[in-house]
């Protein structure tokens, strides 16, 4: 124990003293907290319209003022030539363009159906289903006004569906994405600081005079690791801070649950940044190692987009990926207000996943060589 | 006189790479003993394996009366270890390393207070005590590693080539350094390329290739290979080397 205490001073010591270090652990999380939810948002607004209207009927100017007074489009461009609009969609001054064409106000007050084509730059698909699905919505809305101008009585006819967004009303992406962001950080600066600090070590030797010693292998790694557990944890505070006071996200669930299973959570990434430098003998070797894994577990743990949609053989690298199980358990807890029972299931792995890989490293890291 | 060190057929293999090939020797109590050998001749993997760092291929060693294979950490307890790479913490100061490495080793804070006090005044670091071991001139650190190697007073210490890069004075010095220890009863297993050095030895052994081609006091191995100095027996010796470093 008190070997562990005279670790841990110096780690600390060492850690003040340097100055980079204080930036990473202090401005670095608020900066990515900060700039990450206010930009990672999948919101479509401000789609940029170009309008070919061959018609040119009254009809088809009610149908361009609905566009216009919508708060997804901007109305970019009006033509009469497809030319024109085609070389705008390339160059990306307009995302979409609404062909309303010749005979369209003449064939709808005669009676008769009419067509209206969508051509969506599709490069990003998922934000072109939006833009199609809010055009689309815009042409449906219109299309009901004329059908009740016709005829009034069918004009409540059908289903009439109604819509509640639960525990994120407004469906604000930053309410998403800060409980993920959040999960990131803490996960980044255990992983990476634990592993690096132990190589460095390495690279300059001086681990060669503390094998030397009659250490316990023990007592070493809880020396080594827990500086860096304690800098992750004031981290999660710091940011659990930020989210309540800048996001204005109220922790629904409960704040101690949170706290124990981060702590767990947080030895499982320690566990991995220890494994990590078990295996590299220098800080390049290990930053390389580190950023393999982040960047596939981050990717596929469901930050930013949804896990279920992925490919089955990704599910299966999934099963082992820590950062989506406590992902969810923080969407979960703290948008959702889930209790222990809620999320048991995620914190069974949390609680697996730490003790394999300390054990693994424990088990990897050696005195002898 | 007990023997501290006892070393029977100690192989080690990296591959089909014979780093050491069967050594046998033996080191008494309070001896001062130098391992010589020309670069990559198998020195400091020895040293490694006998400071318990490294495993061997095969062979029987005892380090202060213990198995190296059974009784690693109770060696660890009885030896100190200064490497070829500089090993203190730049980023410390003097008092903070000699805490450290004091600390580890399981002295008492009082016991360590005392020993940062006598370290400092040895080596007239009073005008240090605030700066980062960083900024000490090089004999200074190198005389600092060494008595923080030896800070929890073990019956062996291990030096792997401690003067490298030092001026002539300063290894004067750290000689003399050497010299109080093993009047105290520390046995000093040491590795060197000075041959000035090898002349401080009470027994020296010379390894070529991986083998302990010479073992004796440097007075005999002067008469045995007809010489008036070490460095003609080195060269004699080092001359069979087929190795290329």
């Amino acid at each position: 124990m008190r070997t562990i205490l005279f670790i841990i001073e110096k780690e600390f010591k060492q850690i003040f003293r340097d100055k980079m270090m204080l930036p990473i652990i202090f401005a670095i999380p608020v900066i990515q907290l900060l700039i990450l939810s206010y930009t990672a948002t999948f919101e479509v607004k401000n789609i940029n319209l170009g309008i070919l209207n061959i018609d040119q009927s009254q009809q088809s100017s009610e149908l361009i003022n609905k566009f216009k007074g919508s708060t997804f489009f901007n109305l970019k461009a009006y033509s009469t030539n497809i030319k024109d609009l085609e070389v705008m969609l390339k160059r990306e001054k307009i995302s979409q363009i609404i062909y309303i064409p010749n005979n369209f106000g003449k064939n709808l007050s005669s009676g008769n159906s009419s067509e209206i084509q969508i051509i969506t730059d599709a490069v990003n698909g998922s934000s072109a289903n939006l833009m199609s699905y809010y055009a689309i919505s815009i042409i449906m809305s219109y299309n009901s006004n004329i059908i009740a101008k016709i005829n009034p009585n069918i004009a409540n006819y059908g289903i009439n569906s109604s819509y509640q967004y639960w525990y994120n009303q407004e469906l604000d992406y930053k309410r998403y994405m800060v409980p993920g962001i959040l999960v990131l950080l803490v996960t980044m600066i255990g992983a990476f600081l634990s592993g690096m600090n132990i190589v460095r070590e390495k690279e300059i030797g001086t681990i060669e005079q503390i094998n030397v010693t009659p250490i316990k292998k023990y007592e070493f790694i809880i020396g080594k690791l827990s500086p860096f557990w304690i800098i992750a944890m004031f981290d999660l505070i710091v940011g659990l801070l930020l989210s309540r006071f800048v996001f204005n996200i109220e922790i629904q669930g409960n704040i101690f649950l949170i706290f124990s299973v981060s702590a767990i959570y947080l030895l499982s990434v320690l566990g991995l940044g220890l494994l990590i430098s078990t295996v590299s003998d220098t800080q390049q070797q290990a930053m390389f190692i580190a950023w393999f894994f982040m960047v596939i577990f981050i990717m596929l743990s469901g930050l930013f987009t949804p896990v279920e949609s992925i490919p089955q053989w990704a599910k299966i690298i999934n099963y082992i990926n820590p950062i989506k199980y406590f992902i969810k358990f923080m969407r979960q807890v703290m948008l959702k207000g889930s209790n222990i029972f809620d999320v048991y299931n995620e914190i069974v792995v949390i609680v697996v996943y730490s003790i394999a890989t300390l054990s693994l490293a424990f088990w990897r890291y050696r005195k002898v060589s | 006189m007990e023997t501290v060190v006892e070393v029977k057929n100690l192989v080690k293999k990296f591959g089909n790479f014979v780093a050491n090939d069967n050594l046998t020797f033996e080191v008494k109590k309070g001896e001062i003993f130098g391992f010589l050998g020309a670069n990559g001749a198998g020195k400091t993997t020895a040293i490694k394996i006998l400071c318990g760092l490294s495993t061997p291929t095969s062979g029987e060693l005892n380090i202060a009366g213990f198995n190296i294979y059974t009784e690693r950490e109770k060696i660890k307890k009885n030896i100190g270890y200064m490497s070829q790479k500089f090993s203190l913490y730049d980023d410390l100061t003097i008092a903070e390393n000699i805490k450290f490495y004091g600390g580890i080793y399981g002295l008492s804070l009082k016991k360590i207070k005392e020993k940062t006090i006598k370290y400092i005044e040895a080596l007239n670091l009073e005008q240090y005590t605030k700066k980062m071991v960083a900024e000490l001139p090089l004999g200074i650190k190198q005389k600092l590693a060494f008595m923080v190697s030896v800070i929890h007073e073990p019956k062996i210490v291990f030096l792997d080539e401690p003067t490298s890069g030092v001026d002539p004075i300063t290894r004067r010095q750290f000689w003399d350094m050497i010299y109080n220890e093993a009047n105290k009863g520390t046995t000093i297993f040491v590795t060197t390329h000075y041959m000035d050095e090898a002349e401080y030895c009470n027994r020296i052994s010379i390894m070529v290739d991986g083998k302990i081609e010479a073992l004796d006091t440097p007075a005999n191995l002067k008469k045995t290979f007809n010489s008036n100095n070490m460095e003609n027996v080195f060269i004699q010796l080092a001359r069979k080397a087929t190795r290329i470093d």
